[in-house]
């Protein structure tokens, strides 16, 4: 007889791999990443396209230098460029577009070992790094083509500069469907909707992160508007990044605790973060700030016993 | 009505349609048969005969003295050939008694205690011993040891395990359908031992024609046929309780801290056997599958059979194999022989051709958390294979390593590959040694 393979048990597995959970997620995120380039016209899908490229390059590049094995494949780079196109403005140079790529990949995760091992999640360090590097290009909108321009501005531009009486001239229907300018892929409430449902329903993320972020976001500004400190809270959950960054960005395994108790208060806090620094910091959206100051604590969260799981028959 | 269950789990494809309609089939009388001196949890026995003598069918071959340990008796007549070490399915090797067959099975004298109601419970705890029984689902434990739970922790409930849910076995199935009334007479006996008042016997939903022939057979009130929701693993002891009887065996307790037995169907049936005929255990019933298998079979086999010897009964290998395993898919031990003998613990032999196996390359963890989500001990699987990695036992321990029951859940779902219970058996296996040396 040949030789028998021997190995620890079990001897099945399912077959669902990384690559598979990768290829979804992007699945997932065509639907806001169509409308964007429909709303916003062909220069948003050269910077989706020269991120993505520019992000698996350098992953291969890094890895290369670094005499590792070249793990593109895995789709986690492709990921990674998709979600910076989609963070940023639809009009970004493609110069810019390029360094935010090879940022992602070098800075936020291949600096740390790559694909597990990365604290932060590596598409909002490149969006942040750029953002205070480049501020011009990074807050310069394009108005969303097919409706009639309005002023440049993104809702919470508007809510930033202008009030709250110019912020609750914006339509909410206009907001869940995608006619406001913004971010590429930030838009469209309805398109990130359909690709958070396809997530939730193959079980690649849970309900607790995006619904305590989304929540959490809510409920404090429900507060503030009560006392017509702010806009309505539906302004809010619509416009900027929240659904995408609370669907697609703060649930990111890797940098997002691994508990049900903790996923939750690391929603709750994306969710305070996210109302202060619209409210009174000096940018006008605050989601990606949020997630990365929530990515420094997940460590600090997974350890808490508070969030574990009371194991079987202990107290 | 809500269907009790436990928390985390899996839903491993069966594949029990295999052999799920096969009735037991008796292996002949094999000519040779290596009865290892260690086929249960707890002390090795000592030979008790020796080379050249003649033995019979159910004469005892190894015992000893010490309480948690099992006799092993000869499973066919004929001479003793040798005694060394030789392969064994979960020791690596083991010493152990090597027959000849005559080909005369001639048996020793049995002594049945037919009317084993008018009998004390000591009589039947020390008949159960004499026979050699140890649990049959897989583990060995010595079942008259079992039966002896300290007098602080009286057992008002007994519960048989008929839940089978390791995917590809169905030798519980059959017996249940096949050997129904020894089942219940042995939970009787076993009821009877520990004066326990209740009774359940919990089988999983997709056994519904075993469900039924339970139930139709059962003639005491106190006993319930329970149907469980099938799901892995939920014939693990603990989630067995924790579904019928919603009682939580406590971290690193045993089921008498909660007043609860269980046994495994196949090991009721022996215990009826053993008392009511006479009869110690010298065969078990196991299930022979796989695409490996030319033809699938439950099979009543003679412990001590070779591996090779059941799988030749079987119609040989269909092609090349690249596993064969002793149990289940999930929890058993994969093989590097077939020169092995079918011990007591042997539930099954399953064999995969070489394309169904695939040697899995670990990549990094990627902190998806599906791990803790199926844990039914309620662990982070994860955090614990990372610690085990590093040699970070003391804090493994401290995670609740010494609580997984290696079912293997999160393994099976982990889309990195991870090799989580290698890990994890390898932090228990260093901690057990580190409190061995501190004693």
């Amino acid at each position: 007889m040949e030789k028998l393979i021997v190995s620890t048990s079990p001897h099945i597995r399912v077959e669902e791999d990384v690559g598979s959970i990768m290829r979804d997620v992007i699945f997932s995120l065509l639907p806001t990443t169509l409308i964007g380039v429909v709303i916003f016209g062909l220069h948003a899908l050269y910077v989706v396209l020269t991120a993505v490229s520019v992000a698996i390059l350098s992953e291969a590049i890094i890895q290369r230098l670094m005499k590792r094995e070249i793990t593109v494949r895995d789709g986690s780079a492709a990921i990674t460029g998709l979600l910076l196109a989609l963070n940023l403005p639809p009009s970004a140079p493609l110069w810019m577009t390029c360094i935010g790529a090879g940022l992602a990949i070098g800075l936020g995760k291949q600096v740390y070992g790559g694909l597990g091992y990365n604290p932060f999640n590596p598409a909002l360090i490149a969006r942040v790094i750029l953002l205070v590097s480049f501020p011009v290009q990074m807050t310069t909108w394009t108005d969303p083509l097919f409706i009639d321009a309005k002023t440049g501005a993104t809702p919470l531009g508007i809510l930033k500069e202008q009030g709250i009486e110019a912020a609750s001239q914006i339509s909410l229907l206009s907001l869940f469907l995608g006619e406001t300018s913004g971010c590429i892929g930030e838009v469209s409430a309805v398109a990130l909707l359909v690709g958070a449902i396809y997530l939730l329903i193959k079980g690649h993320i849970t309900w607790h992160i995006p619904i305590s972020f989304i929540g959490t976001a809510g409920i404090f500004t429900l507060i503030l508007w009560l006392f017509g400190i702010t806009a309505n809270p539906l302004f809010h959950i619509l416009s900027g990044g929240l659904i995408l960054g609370a669907f697609f960005m703060a649930t990111d395994m890797v940098t997002s605790p691994i508990t049900k108790k903790g996923k939750i208060i690391f929603g709750i806090g994306c969710g305070i973060l996210t109302v202060i620094i619209r409210l009174w910091a000096g940018y006008p959206e605050g989601v990606s700030f949020s997630i990365l100051i929530m990515n420094a604590f997940t460590p600090l969260i997974d350890r808490w016993r508070f969030t574990h799981p009371t194991k079987f028959g202990g107290k | 009505m809500k269907r009790l269950s436990f928390t985390g789990g899996v839903y491993p494809v069966k594949r029990k349609e295999l052999v799920k309609h096969k009735e037991i089939e008796e292996l002949p009388v094999p000519k040779k048969v290596v009865i290892p001196l260690n086929q249960h949890i707890g002390a090795p026995c000592d030979p008790k005969v020796e080379v050249n003598d003649q033995v019979k069918i159910g004469q005892v071959v190894g015992d000893t003295d010490k309480f948690v340990s099992s006799p092993v008796h000869a499973s066919i007549s004929g001479k003793v050939i040798s005694i060394k070490d030789m392969p064994h399915p979960v020791l690596g090797k083991c010493l152990a008694i090597i027959i000849e067959g005559d080909g005369k099975s001639e048996w020793v004298e049995k002594k049945p205690l037919k009317d084993w109601t008018a009998e004390s419970p000591n009589v039947l705890r020390n008949r159960i011993r004499e026979a050699g029984i140890v649990g049959l689902g897989g583990a060995a434990f010595p079942t008259h040891v079992k039966l002896s739970p300290p007098k602080d922790k009286p057992i008002d409930t007994v519960i048989l395990n008929g839940a089978e849910c390791e995917p590809y076995l169905t030798c519980d199935y059959r017996i249940m359908l096949e050997d129904t009334g020894s089942v219940i007479t042995g939970l009787k006996i076993i009821m009877k031992i520990l004066g326990a008042r209740h009774a359940y016997i919990g089988i999983e939903d997709d056994k519904i024609d075993a469900i039924r022939k339970v139930k139709g057979m059962i003639d005491d009130g106190n006993i319930k046929v329970i149907a469980l929701k099938a799901k892995y693993p939920q014939g693990a002891e603990k989630q067995l309780i924790k579904t019928i009887l919603n009682r939580e065996v406590p971290s690193l307790g045993l089921p008498f801290d909660v007043g609860v037995l269980v046994q495994n169907v196949g090991t009721s049936a022996s215990i009826t056997r053993a008392i009511m005929d006479g009869e110690p255990l010298i065969s078990r019933v196991i299930t022979v599958t796989g695409k490996g298998v030319t033809k699938p079979k439950n099979l009543r086999v003679r412990i001590g059979t070779l591996f090779s010897d059941v799988i030749s009964f079987c119609g040989g290998l269909t092609r090349e194999p690249g596993k064969i395993i002793m149990g289940g898919p999930m929890m058993g031990l994969a093989q590097f022989t077939t020169n092995i003998p079918v011990i007591k613990g042997t539930s099954g032999i399953i064999v995969f051709e070489r394309d169904e196996v695939e040697i899995l390359k670990e990549t990094p963890c990627i902190k998806c958390g599906k791990c803790v989500d199926v844990c039914p001990m309620r662990l982070l699987p994860s955090v614990l294979g990372t610690l085990s990695a590093n040699g970070r036992f003391k804090e493994a321990e401290n995670y609740g390593v010494l609580d997984c029951i290696e079912c293997g859940c999160c393994s099976f779902v982990c889309p990195a590959k991870r090799h989580l219970i290698q890990y994890i058996k390898l932090a228990k296996a260093e901690i057990t040694a580190m409190k061995k040396a501190a004693s």
